[in-house]
């Protein structure tokens, strides 16, 4: 039993060993947004997988060419827009407000209106048939007179 | 109860049902749609700059200007990649009946892709090696096979992803290439 612990936490350490490039930088900010970057950008390849955790060889290019990118200086804002230049919306997580997915911020504040507007629709509704129905109390003299024959004829 | 008031209740009542209806033909539509190609951000773009050596002969140089001056397809390729043996047969075919094609070898080894071309017969006019993928990168491609559509001034009017086959060919590529200019 122990040989197999031992077996299978050696395989585990390997394949993460596998994942691990060597990127050396000049400060630990550069570190810091090579971290970030390649945690928010999406693999081009791979349906959910960011670049840092993706073993695809677009991934490695491209964690290569951020890296290369971040010693070069770049900031994040230019490292991310070469991206999407290239890739499309679909290598960064955070999509941008455009037309298309306006829905995505406009939906939610939608329903919430929508709901309140139902909500205070429904209960004015509520409260005009209860007036209407105390309006139909007061009847007019010829119903007045057949409710009160009605009522006789159902006492006989 | 008038009319008019009925029909408006019978409308309100009817809401969740189209709500219901729009969401089921937008999911329905979703699931025909392969999630794997992404739209190319290039159409309408120029070929970007690029520095590449040729495939078989390294001692020449290749720049953006070989990549113009005709409609031409850049198929993006590699030895390492099933689906372009499976399409390199039908790729012969096109510059058979006259189709411009330009390579890119991909990723690959020179001694490998070589070999391949003369085993299988080589079906581009032009052939560029991007060893390490630096043009690919450039022109937002994520996997081979991949094939751009350029017209004559450069610009990139079409990229299709995955294999290049007589259905899809016949389909649409052919309209798209004949509609190069």
């Amino acid at each position: 039993m122990k040989k197999i612990i031992l077996l299978l936490s050696v395989l585990v350490s390997f394949s993460i060993a596998a994942a691990i490039d060597v990127y050396k930088f000049d400060n630990e900010e550069q570190e810091a947004l090579f971290k970030t970057l390649t945690a928010e950008l999406r693999c081009p390849k791979c349906q959910n997988n960011n670049l840092a955790d993706s073993n695809a060889s677009i991934a490695k290019d491209m964690r290569q060419k951020t890296y290369n990118m971040v010693i070069e200086g770049k900031n994040e804002d230019q490292i991310v827009d070469y991206w999407v230049d290239r890739f499309g919306n679909f290598v960064i997580y955070k999509p941008p407000v455009t037309l298309a997915t306006s829905i995505l911020w406009v939906a939610p504040g939608l329903f919430v209106v929508l709901g309140f507007v139902i909500i205070v629709r429904n209960s004015r509704r509520k409260l005009r048939t209860r007036d209407e129905d105390e309006d139909e109390d007061e009847l007019t003299g010829a119903d007045k007179d057949r409710l009160a024959k009605i009522l006789k004829d159902s006492e006989k | 109860m008038t009319e008019n008031k009925t029909g408006k209740q019978l409308l309100t009542r009817l809401i969740p049902f189209v709500i219901f209806i729009g969401v089921s033909v937008f999911l329905y539509i979703g699931l025909f749609k392969d999630a794997s190609v992404l739209e190319s951000t290039f159409i309408g773009r120029p070929v970007p700059e690029f520095a590449l050596n040729d495939l078989v002969d390294p001692s020449l140089a290749h720049d953006k200007s070989v990549l113009k001056g005709k409609p031409m397809l850049l198929n993006v390729w590699a030895t390492w990649c099933p689906t372009c043996y499976a399409e390199h047969k039908y790729l012969n075919q096109l510059a058979a009946e006259g189709v411009y094609i330009a390579g890119m070898n991909y990723k690959d080894d020179r001694v490998k892709a070589l070999n391949w071309l003369a085993e299988l017969d080589n079906p581009y006019k032009i052939s560029l090696f991007d060893p390490d993928g630096m043009l690919g990168l450039d022109l937002g491609v994520y996997g081979a096979p991949e094939t751009f559509f350029i017209d004559s001034q450069g610009i990139i009017q079409y990229k299709h992803v995955g294999d290049i086959n007589t259905r899809n060919w016949n389909g649409k590529l052919k309209a798209v290439y004949e509609q190069l200019k």
